[in-house]
């Protein structure tokens, strides 16, 4: 075990069998490939199984009404349970912690009290005449702005800390949600069920244009976090490692950060808040995987957000004949699974 | 100074300042550290010897002057060019994530290979492993490992990046008598084997003298002495510095400061 005994003639360098093969070279690191290659097929065929489940199962009313009618579903969640697995995950690398989702940053306050503001002021009844391409640009470029307004002013200082990007991110979430509380309690009755439903995220009922436009948009994010696949695997040892690796950390934490507003935005003004659902996906892919390599974690993170959203939805309106919405069941799920990974944190 | 014929190999603080609030840490420090050898760096707590590191390693923004390494500003060079020239063993080794020995190790090699393994950086991270006698728990889990394991994977992964300079942030925590040795060894041996430059902070001031070419000692955020083991091994030098009576006796022809009783 002591180092003194090992060979001198092992020099870095010094070695002339240049014809080493790349392959893998130990039993772990090919115990992990099999394991991620494994979970990704599993995972792939486990998601387009739910997907033709929930296209298929129970038509009643002829073929060339439900398919696009469900379809437009199924294409919903995709983009948002995409959205919301990758930014989840980028945004754990980011802060180095398996416990945090974006929503710390107050996405979902800022949403909720534009929601309320909107119902408060305009009425349900105003409101329904207002277009829904109008609402999504709305709550979009607020969530992007503001976040923009977050991250750039505080990274462009002097002070160069991301947990105080995050200190301010609560702070001012707990202001919005106080804000919205105070309106809520104002409201008419009517008028705040109107507003609760808005509330809750639904996949039921989401404007074909939006859609497509989050998709677009989703697609280009992921596309970026894909190119910094590698540096994010640096990024997640730590910012002294990252820094000492040559990686410009502050310049890859804007990005990343910018990148994560973006889709959580796109994801939040389509259907709605969804907190723990992005812990709850993230945590299953790196517990499955074994390695946090984020050219696995992404995509198997994005295949677990794609089942669970499709397959809870079948679950919910086939079983549950909809008497519910499906972020409750997410969120029930989740805050066990969340429940579980502290108390398994803490007996490690 | 129009095309300099010869760039100095070595890295070099210039009037290096770093305060927190009106404390300063590092007050005004330059010092030139020439190519080659094991260079420690002495003095007691809150002499400023790891913010000092910090700031060369571009690991702490700093408030005032420059670092230049073999005549490059470390904060107009690229990261990654920096990098391929700078391995920094950081105090605080713990990781958010779960790595094995060898996915530790094979980050070194991400300032030259981009995260793209070829089989060049195989080379370096088997032998990198070999080095550290890490090779039978290169398929270990990190959080599986004991304290001075862990600290080897890290040194590991220090070499495997293949830098002129290392710079060793108190390598010699957590490690027992057998491994603080092995770690001044292998520090030895990377300096004259293999014509690095490591520098380190270190608290025992006779591995300093014993395993070093040249010792700088601080105080109070300034360098109080710089110079050779002999130099500096003097009870007037020690006791100016640490502010305490130090004997120093030669034992088999080794200066060894006494300060236990």
């Amino acid at each position: 075990m002591s180092v003194d005994t090992h060979p001198l003639d092992a020099v870095p360098g010094a070695r002339s069998d240049a014809g080493t093969p790349v392959a893998a070279s130990d039993p772990t690191e090919r115990a992990l490939r099999r394991r991620a290659l494994g979970v990704l097929g599993g995972l792939g065929v486990l998601a387009l199984a739910v997907t033709v489940l929930y296209l298929t199962v129970d038509v009643r009313a002829g073929w060339e009404f439900t398919l696009p009618f469900r379809g437009r579903r199924v294409a919903a969640m995709v983009v948002v349970g995409v959205a919301v697995a990758a930014s989840t995950v980028v945004f754990q690398t980011l802060t180095t912690n398996r416990i945090l989702t974006p929503s710390i940053l107050g996405f979902d306050s800022l949403y909720q009290l534009l929601q309320t503001t909107l119902v408060f002021v305009l009425g349900s009844y105003a409101l329904a005449s207002v277009g829904v391409v109008e609402q999504f640009g709305l709550a979009v470029a607020l969530m992007v702005g503001a976040s923009l307004a977050l991250f750039l002013g505080l990274f462009g200082g002097a002070r160069r800390s991301l947990h105080l990007v995050l200190l301010i991110g609560v702070v001012l979430g707990t202001l919005l949600r106080s804000a919205t509380a105070l309106m809520q309690r104002m409201m008419d009755p009517s008028e705040f069920q109107v507003l609760q439903s808005r509330l809750f995220a639904s996949f039921t009922g989401v404007d074909e244009r939006l859609l497509g436009v989050s998709a677009v948009v989703v697609a280009a994010c992921c596309g970026v976090l894909w190119v910094l696949r590698r540096r994010l695997d640096v990024v997640a040892l730590g910012r002294d490692a990252a820094v000492s690796l040559g990686v410009d950390h502050r310049r890859t934490s804007l990005l990343v950060l910018v990148v994560v507003a973006v889709l959580v935005s796109v994801s939040t003004a389509l259907v709605g808040p969804i907190t723990f659902f992005g812990l709850l996906v993230a945590n299953l892919a790196y517990v499955l995987l074994g390695t946090q390599r984020h050219a696995l974690t992404l995509p198997v993170a994005a295949l677990l957000s794609v089942v669970t959203l499709v397959g809870g939805q079948t679950v919910l309106e086939h079983l549950l004949g909809m008497e519910t919405v499906l972020s409750v069941v997410i969120e029930f799920c989740g805050g066990i699974v969340f429940i579980a990974l502290l108390v398994a944190g803490g007996r490690r | 100074m129009t095309a300099p014929t010869e760039v100095r190999r070595a890295i070099a603080a210039e009037a290096l300042t770093k305060r927190y609030g009106r404390t300063v840490v590092v007050d005004d420090v330059s010092l030139e550290l020439p190519a080659g050898g094991v260079v420690s760096i002495i003095g007691p707590n809150g002499a400023g010897k790891s913010t000092l590191l910090g700031m060369v390693s571009r690991l702490l923004p700093v408030d005032a002057g420059r670092v230049v390494v073999d005549g490059d500003d470390i904060a107009r060079t690229p990261g990654d060019v920096m990098a391929r020239r700078l391995g920094v063993l950081r105090q605080d080794n713990h990781l958010a994530v779960r790595l094995t020995v060898r996915e530790l190790v094979t980050f070194g090699r991400y300032p030259h290979s981009k995260g793209r393994t070829t089989a060049e950086d195989r080379r370096h991270v088997d032998a990198a492993l070999e080095y550290l006698d890490l090779t039978g728990l290169a398929g270990r889990f990190l959080d599986e490992m004991s304290g001075g394991q862990r600290q080897r994977a890290f040194v590991a992964m220090v070499l495997a990046q293949d830098t002129d300079y290392v710079l060793l942030d108190e390598p010699l925590n957590n490690l027992d008598m057998v491994h603080a040795r092995a770690m001044m060894r292998l520090a030895r041996r990377a300096a004259d084997d293999l014509g690095k430059t490591v520098v380190t902070v270190l608290h025992d001031i006779n591995f300093a003298a014993a395993w070093s070419d040249r010792v700088v000692a601080m105080k109070d955020g300034r360098v109080a002495a710089h110079g050779t083991p002999a130099e500096i091994m003097r009870p007037d030098v020690l006791g100016a510095v640490f502010d305490m009576d130090v004997a120093v006796h030669e034992i088999d022809g080794r200066p060894i400061a006494l300060y236990y009783t």
